[in-house]
């Protein structure tokens, strides 16, 4: 079957007028189509917050789970059927904040998922405190003295976890973006794609203009390999923000490591009851 | 023929290996075992003794008197007030002292006989397991059998030196015990019996029942299921996924079950306590999971090696929202095969969390089992097939029905698209805040389920005369220390019959018919409040107020029944 746009659909949403959210939809759609990946050979799994109601936007198979936990929730997804492509779709708070101890894990898992994270330095949908990526002395009606808080720096901690895939894009950036999404799922083993995207109800510092100010795309020259020059490159924020393909390793996913069979997916296997007699002889 | 062993010393002394050494010596020869644990939470030194009764008819539960004792350190003193007149004690009064008031004294020197018979002082402990199979005149080419499978992997040099010493304790303790009194166990009891603990027949009744996945975090006592289940990953085409965290864990097997395999996840109360939110998302998006409960006593980290039913109320009520769930709890090591198959047959149909409350009495006792008749499980997944769902048109994952019960389809087929929600859905399962039909029919919706539970649910187990107008009534792992209680009591001319629960959410009204008719009604429970006295008060009108209630953190004893079951009646 021939996929275009259309093939996903077209759906009213609840993200504000000019949110950055749309472009970050368009860009998905966009990859899955050049990744010719059929509506129900996908699966978005995605926790709470505006980006996470990003799955119900789309034709495709859908777990919108708890707050924090798309993570977990689309590992044993995969684990249970790996001929179905699961992406991750959730905000800043949900996966670097709420979910951060998963994002941690799941990178040493490095199962053959894509994280892609809506990251607006912001919460948003609780309208507006502080995320765990937000500037210091970012002023909230929370932190009113300012953001204290040394921010995450998302893709530093992957490199450093021993991500495989850690790329950064922009919401406003559809083709390049699309394109990090197919490299994502492309890649075998945990993905990690960070998505600047401004909110234009709540943080009226990190908007478009800043952004669209500071970014830059990485060349061909830029090697994504040296895993040391990656880290530099992930701590790069102020003037000049690289997008691209930070970092990348082949390191063996969990489905290689864990021995899965590629032609087979688990929720396919024979169940054989039978075999519990042969383990029953063991007690005697 | 109804005798107790007892291994008493320090974590790290070989207590585990000893007692499972001795036990499985007795299941091999035809005898029932009963045999449990009690362990303090620590790796090296404290006070813990395997306790190991045999019997020649089926026993259930520990008894409070000690036959024989092998003490291997000067805490084993504790167990003086178990012993009589005709009790054996062995120790080496090289290593520990020890003046027991009643008894009689085996001193066996276990370091110096190994040394002496081609061993190392480490191999003074099957000195001792060889001097108690000496006292039984029992069949030690049995243990034999046993040291070379467990030693296997070592070199056959280590293998002779432990059969060596073994027999040296044997001869020893042949030597100097001259009591004829003692029972001699010098014949096989019929067929070897299987032996096994809670946490390995709630692991085989999940592989029965075709469990592919299971994601935990560990946690006494409910870690043994992961691990057996991990033994077996490869041969069952099984994942064994050790999480960060139990969040991670029930999330995990949210996520693969919504995927199609049959997931679990195991803990004990505070790891529940991170899986609820999980739980109400199970409710939600009506995602089947079947949950251990391996409950140890509270609060927060509470005493982590040792037994409680606690959790009772906790299970039931957790999670923010409404919506059914099933909670079973195994009345004995055994039962729990079975409960285990049927909490994923509920889990499937009704699309519900089911939680299976265990305990470390049930977790870490060994029990002789013949048989299981795996033949008799039968899988229900009641999974729309693609053939099915060709011929839906507009697959709708939660469609209002009168069961309750939606159509279940799994992602992938390419009929019709699965869309879960943690938040309110509409039938397509898409978000929705229309609060004027969809919020109230999907709350009916999912409600509407318990109806059908109600009906699949089984009442007491009914134990002792029928005619019986004093009752004594319980729930889950204390099964086998009240149906003897039930036993003495009316081997005593006091008649009374037990009323047992292994099923205790829903629970349908007509299975309390039977305290209409009680004159004396009396419910024992491992922990204080009384919790399930509340639930047939909740649920039925019914106060019971004579309560049997044990919090200490060990289990039950028929005895100890008995008295206090007398107390409450000689008080009225």
């Amino acid at each position: 079957m021939m996929l275009d746009l259309n093939s996903f659909g077209k759906f009213e949403t609840a993200w504000c007028p000019g949110c950055g959210d749309f472009g970050i939809l368009e860009a998905l759609k966009d990859a899955l189509v050049k990744l010719n990946l059929e509506p129900h050979k996908i699966v978005l799994v995605s926790g709470i917050g505006q980006a996470a109601k990003l799955p119900h936007y789309l034709y495709a198979n859908v777990f919108n789970g708890l707050h924090g936990r798309a993570i977990p929730a689309a590992t044993g997804i995969k684990m249970a059927n790996n001929k179905l492509a699961v992406l991750v779709t959730s905000g800043d708070g949900d996966i670097y904040g709420e979910g951060g101890n998963h994002l941690i894990h799941a990178i040493r898992r490095n199962i053959n998922i894509t994280v892609i994270v809506h990251n607006n330095q912001v919460y948003a949908l609780t309208k507006g405190q502080a995320s765990p990526t937000s500037d210091l002395g970012y002023v909230t009606k929370v932190q009113p003295q300012g953001v204290i808080d040394e921010p995450i720096h998302p893709l530093t901690m992957s490199i450093a976890l021993g991500a495989g895939f850690v790329a950064r894009g922009f919401a406003g950036d559809k083709e390049h973006l699309s394109l990090m999404i197919q490299e994502g799922v492309k890649h075998r083993g945990l993905a990690v794609i960070d998505v600047l995207q401004w909110c234009v109800t709540f943080n009226k510092k990190n908007n478009f203009a800043w952004y669209k100010k500071r970014i830059y795309k990485l060349g061909p020259e830029y090697d994504s390999s040296d895993k040391t020059k990656a880290l530099e490159k992930s701590l790069e924020w102020g003037d000049r923000i690289p997008l691209g393909i930070i970092y990348k390793n082949g390191r063996p996913s969990f489905e290689e490591a864990y021995g899965l069979p590629k032609d087979k997916a688990l929720v396919n296997e024979e169940i054989e009851p039978g075999k519990v007699s042969l383990a029953l002889k063991e007690f005697l | 023929m109804d005798i107790t062993l007892k291994i008493a010393g320090e974590a790290g002394q070989g207590l585990q290996t000893m007692g499972q050494l001795l036990a499985k010596a007795f299941s091999r020869g035809g005898w029932h075992v009963f045999a449990n644990q009690v362990l303090q939470s620590r790796i090296r030194g404290g006070h813990n003794w395997f306790q190991i009764r045999i019997a020649d008819s089926p026993v259930l539960a520990h008894s409070d008197a000690t036959d024989i004792l092998i003490a291997l350190d000067d805490e084993s003193v504790y167990h003086t007030r178990e012993l009589n007149e005709s009790s054996i004690i062995i120790f080496d009064s090289s290593l520990i002292t020890y003046n027991p008031e009643r008894g009689l004294i085996l001193d066996i020197p276990f370091e110096k006989t190994a040394k002496e018979n081609g061993g190392n002082k480490l191999m003074g402990n099957a000195v001792a397991l060889g001097a108690v199979l000496g006292i039984l005149e029992y069949d030690i080419n049995i243990l034999f059998g046993l040291l070379r499978e467990s030693f296997q992997d070592k070199n056959p040099e280590v293998v002779q030196a432990n059969i060596q010493t073994a027999q040296a304790g044997y001869n020893l303790a042949r030597l100097k015990i001259e009591s004829k009194k003692f029972p001699r166990l010098n014949k096989t009891n019929g067929v070897p019996k299987m032996l096994m603990n809670g946490s390995e027949t709630i692991a085989l009744g999940a592989l029965a029942a075709g469990c592919k996945f299971i994601s935990a975090y560990p946690m006494s006592p409910s870690t043994g299921i992961m691990t057996y289940l991990a033994s077996k990953a490869k041969e069952f085409n099984l994942i064994v996924e050790q999480a960060e965290d139990e969040i991670a864990s029930i999330n995990l097997a949210l996520g693969a079950s919504y995927a199609g395999v049959r997931a679990m996840t195991a803990t004990s109360g505070g790891g529940f306590a991170l899986m609820v939110e999980g739980l109400s998302l199970s409710g939600m998006t009506e995602t089947p999971i079947v949950i251990v409960d391996a409950q140890r006593p509270g609060p927060a980290t509470g005493l982590p090696t040792r037994t409680a039913q606690e959790d009772l109320e906790y299970v039931i009520y957790a999670g923010g929202g409404e919506s059914p769930r099933a909670v079973v709890a195994p009345l004995t090591i055994e039962d729990a095969f079975y409960l285990t198959a049927k909490a994923f047959n509920l889990a499937d149909k009704y699309q519900i969390p089911v939680i299976i409350l265990s305990d470390q009495l049930l977790a870490d006792s060994y029990v002789t089992v013949d048989s299981f008749d795996v033949e008799s499980l039968k899988i229900e997944r009641h999974i729309l097939s693609d053939e099915e769902l060709k011929n839906i048109k507009n697959y709708k994952r939660y469609q209002i029905t009168d069961s309750g019960i939606s159509p279940r389809a799994l992602p992938g087929n390419p009929y019709g698209l699965v869309v879960a929600d943690s938040d309110e859905h509409d039938e397509e399962g898409h978000i929705t805040e229309d609060v004027d039909w969809t919020r109230p029919e999907m709350v009916k919706k999912r409600n509407r389920k318990t109806a059908g539970l109600l009906k699949e649910m089984s009442g007491p187990i009914r134990y002792g005369p029928p005619e019986a107008k004093n009752i004594l009534v319980g729930w889950g792992s204390s099964y086998g220390a009240l149906k003897e209680a039930v036993d003495i009591l009316n081997s005593e001319k006091e008649k009374v019959s037990l009323a047992h629960f292994n099923q205790v959410w829903p629970l349908p009204k007509e299975y309390f018919d039977f305290l209409d008719t009680a004159e004396f009604v009396c419910v024992a429970e491992n922990n204080f409040r009384g919790q399930f006295a509340h639930l047939i008060a909740g649920e039925t009108g019914k106060v019971i107020q004579n309560r049997i209630n044990k919090f200490n953190g060990l289990p039950f004893s028929a005895v100890e029944i008995v008295r206090e079951y007398k107390k409450l009646k000689n008080s009225l």
